[in-house]
């Protein structure tokens, strides 16, 4: 019974704040609604039994995203910021609630299939040098996604340093606030520290930790206590690059002197996960950091 | 009804929530916002259907725990581009 009364509360909450933030009028509130949405997901991803990723996204959805969106509001400063109203908006409602209801048929009966890969993953567990099955797909089972997705972070990194925007003024910091954020980041770095180390064997691991510790330079570097991270610093420039070209190097070391491609030696395997989780983590965080407060230097002409 | 599948059609409906948030939004971050909650409606639906047995399938979280990376990612340099639209713009109005 509580459970269903807490699934009821859960999902409409969640429709309520999806809707609102959509059809609210002003860009400000929706950016508002979002991050609040954002929280509720991270609970959603918990009940679901998802702990990896409700701390994910408590780090990433409620606090990154939030922080990106607000400053592209205050940097666009786009008077028109209210919602226009599209012609024929009825059509695009008709069109979508055929869709909905062929989707809700699609995966309605998906509910009771059962898949195969739960029973590999869990037969393969003993041999992936890692307890907890998540951190093993990851880097082990799957790890050429994992690979890739730093690519992709990476690109998304380059991409975006090849835009020129003019960099806008942080406001002086409240007093308090720059306080707070002196206690509380030796407390990130502590907690991020732990739930990568925690990875190997529980909930855990180098996404989370990385978000977690980018939260934590950005509050930083938003109440002006760390210098403007510029791409000319040659530590940035390490620290971005570390995951991939640690991860390509034990791939190719694999290739030539292993078995295949990425198919760790047996007797080294959980050392090799651990040291590539921690290069991730430390260019997850620099990355995502700079992709929210990081600062070009201005050209003279 | 089952909780999964309570979850399930949440998914799929925010899937198509964001999808017509899209389609009649104008503004750029009111539809990186929009592409954002679709997004996650197909996490939803993923993570969902990670959960729908005793043990958790490793995989589809894995892959879900992947794709939130790239989506902040995506998310980051798509709202730097509408900036840069957005200030190239003024330049040139003034």
């Amino acid at each position: 019974m509580t459970d269903w009364l807490f699934d009821g509360v859960l999902v409409s909450l969640l429709l309520a704040l999806a809707i609102a933030s959509i059809f609210t009028k002003h860009l400000f509130n929706s950016i508002m609604l979002y991050i609040a949405f954002g929280l509720l997901l991270a609970i959603t991803w918990a009940r679901l039994g998802a702990v990896d990723l409700a701390l994910a996204e408590a780090a990433i959805g409620a606090g990154i995203t939030g922080v990106l969106l607000l400053s592209a509001y205050a940097q666009s400063n786009s008077d028109n910021d209210q919602l226009q109203k599209r012609q024929m908006p009825w059509l695009a409602f008709a069109f979508l609630i055929l869709i909905l209801i062929w989707l809700i048929q699609a995966v309605w009966s998906l509910a009771g299939h059962s898949t195969t890969l739960i029973d590999l993953s869990q037969q393969a567990l003993p041999e992936s040098g890692v307890s907890h099955p998540t951190t093993a797909v990851l880097l082990n089972f799957r790890a050429w996604d994992t690979l890739l997705e730093l690519g992709v972070l990476l690109l998304a990194f380059l991409g975006a340093r090849q835009l020129a925007i003019q960099p806008y003024k942080l406001p002086t910091s409240w007093p308090l606030l720059t306080v707070w954020s002196q206690i509380l980041a030796p407390i990130i770095v502590v907690v991020g520290g732990y739930i990568l180390w925690r990875g190997t064997s529980a909930p855990g691991g180098a996404f989370q930790a990385g978000a977690l510790l980018a939260a934590g330079a950005i509050l930083l570097r938003l109440t002006q206590i760390i210098p403007p991270l510029s791409w000319h610093s040659l530590w940035l420039r390490g620290l971005v690059l570390m995951g991939v070209s640690l991860f390509i190097l034990v791939a190719a070391a694999t290739a030539f002197w292993g078995d295949a491609w990425l198919q760790y030696p047996l007797a080294f395997n959980g050392l090799l996960i651990f040291s590539i989780e921690i290069a991730a983590t430390l260019s997850i965080a620099a990355t995502l950091t700079w992709l929210v407060v990081g600062e070009r230097r201005t050209l003279h002409p | 009804m089952t909780a999964i599948q309570l979850y399930l059609c949440l998914g799929v409906s925010l899937w198509v929530l964001g999808s017509l948030g899209l389609l009649l939004a104008k503004n750029f971050i009111r539809r990186i916002i929009n592409i954002n909650i679709s997004g996650n409606g197909v996490f939803m639906v993923m993570v969902a259907l990670a959960s729908r047995e005793e043990t958790i399938d490793p995989v589809l979280q894995a892959l879900v725990v992947t794709g939130l990376v790239v989506a902040v990612c995506a998310t980051a340099f798509a709202l730097r581009l509408s900036v840069a639209y957005a200030q190239s713009k003024q330049v040139s109005e003034r």
